[in-house]
C-alpha cells in the first residue's frame, strides 16, 4: 500500500457521492432564506436599540421569535456547508480537517446560544 | 517537464491584476463567497445581542451600545447590504441551477442587477429601520 500513489489509490472510485446532496441542502436553505431574511431583518432591525423591558417583551411574541429562531437556525446550516466548500476550495490535509471542524463547531455553538436566548426570553 | 507552450496558455482566475481582466460574472461570483464568509461577523453580534437580553439589563446594556455604537452601527450598515448582496446572488445561482439566463449577455445583466439591487435594498433597509 505503501508504494501506490494517492491518485492510483483514488482512480476508479469516481466522486464521494455526497456532492449532490450538499448542493441540494444548500438550495433548500437559500430558498429558505430568501423567505426568512427580509422578516428577521425588519423584526431585529426593530428591536436593536430598544430598552431592555421593550427588547424582552418584543422577542416574548411569538413572530419575532420564531423567525429569529427559523433564521438562526436555517441560516447557521447555510453557513456551515457555504464555508465548508470556501475551505475545501483554498486548503488541504489537515488544515482543511481542523478549519472544517472549528466552523461547524462555531456553527452549531452559536446557533445553540441564539436559540437558548430566545426560548430564554419566550419562556 | 517538456513544457513548450509557457506563453500562451489561458490564464487562471486566480492571477489578478494586469494579467487578468475582470469581468463582472468573476468579481460578483467571488464577493458572493466574501459576503458569504463575512455574514459570520454579523451573526456572532446578533447571537450576542440575544443571549445578553436572556441574560439580564447589564448584559444587555453593553451589548445594545456596541451595535448602536458608530463602530457597530458601520458593521451592521456592512452586514446588511452583504446579507442582501449574498441574498440576490443566491437567486441567482438558483436561476442558473434552473438552467435560465446561462448566455452571457444574460449572466453579465444578472451581475449588474445584484450589485445595483444589493445598493437599493440596503437603502431601503436603512430609511425603514
Amino acid at each position: 500500500m505503501a508504494f501506490v500513489t494517492d491518485r492510483k489509490r483514488a482512480a476508479g472510485l469516481g466522486a464521494a457521492k455526497t456532492g449532490t446532496m450538499h448542493h441540494w441542502r444548500m438550495m433548500m436553505s437559500s430558498v429558505a432564506l430568501v423567505v426568512l431574511v427580509p422578516l428577521f431583518v425588519l423584526t431585529f432591525g426593530r428591536a436593536v436599540g430598544m430598552t431592555h423591558e421593550a427588547a424582552l417583551a418584543y422577542y416574548a411574541r411569538p413572530f419575532p421569535a420564531i423567525v429569529a429562531a427559523l433564521t438562526i437556525l436555517v441560516g447557521f446550516d447555510h453557513f456551515r456547508h457555504g464555508i465548508q466548500t470556501a475551505i475545501e476550495d483554498y486548503s488541504g490535509g489537515i488544515t482543511r480537517k481542523a478549519l472544517i471542524i472549528v466552523m461547524t463547531c462555531l456553527s452549531y455553538g452559536a446557533a445553540a446560544v441564539g436559540l437558548f436566548a430566545i426560548a430564554r426570553i419566550a419562556f | 517537464m517538456a513544457d513548450v507552450n509557457r506563453g500562451n496558455r489561458p490564464l487562471s482566475p486566480f492571477m489578478l491584476g494586469r494579467y487578468y481582466r475582470f469581468q463582472i460574472t468573476s468579481v460578483t461570483s467571488i464577493l458572493t463567497r466574501i459576503t458569504g464568509a463575512g455574514l459570520l461577523v454579523g451573526a456572532v453580534l446578533v447571537v450576542w445581542w440575544l443571549i445578553a437580553a436572556a441574560t439580564g439589563p447589564e448584559a444587555y446594556a453593553i451589548a445594545d451600545a456596541v451595535i448602536t455604537s458608530w463602530f457597530g452601527r458601520l458593521v451592521m450598515l456592512g452586514s446588511i447590504w452583504a446579507l442582501w448582496y449574498h441574498a440576490l446572488a443566491g437567486v441567482r445561482h438558483l436561476i442558473w441551477d434552473m438552467g435560465y439566463m446561462l448566455d452571457l449577455a444574460q449572466a453579465e445583466l444578472l451581475g449588474w442587477a445584484v450589485i445595483a439591487g444589493s445598493v437599493i435594498l440596503t437603502l431601503l433597509t436603512v430609511l425603514i429601520l
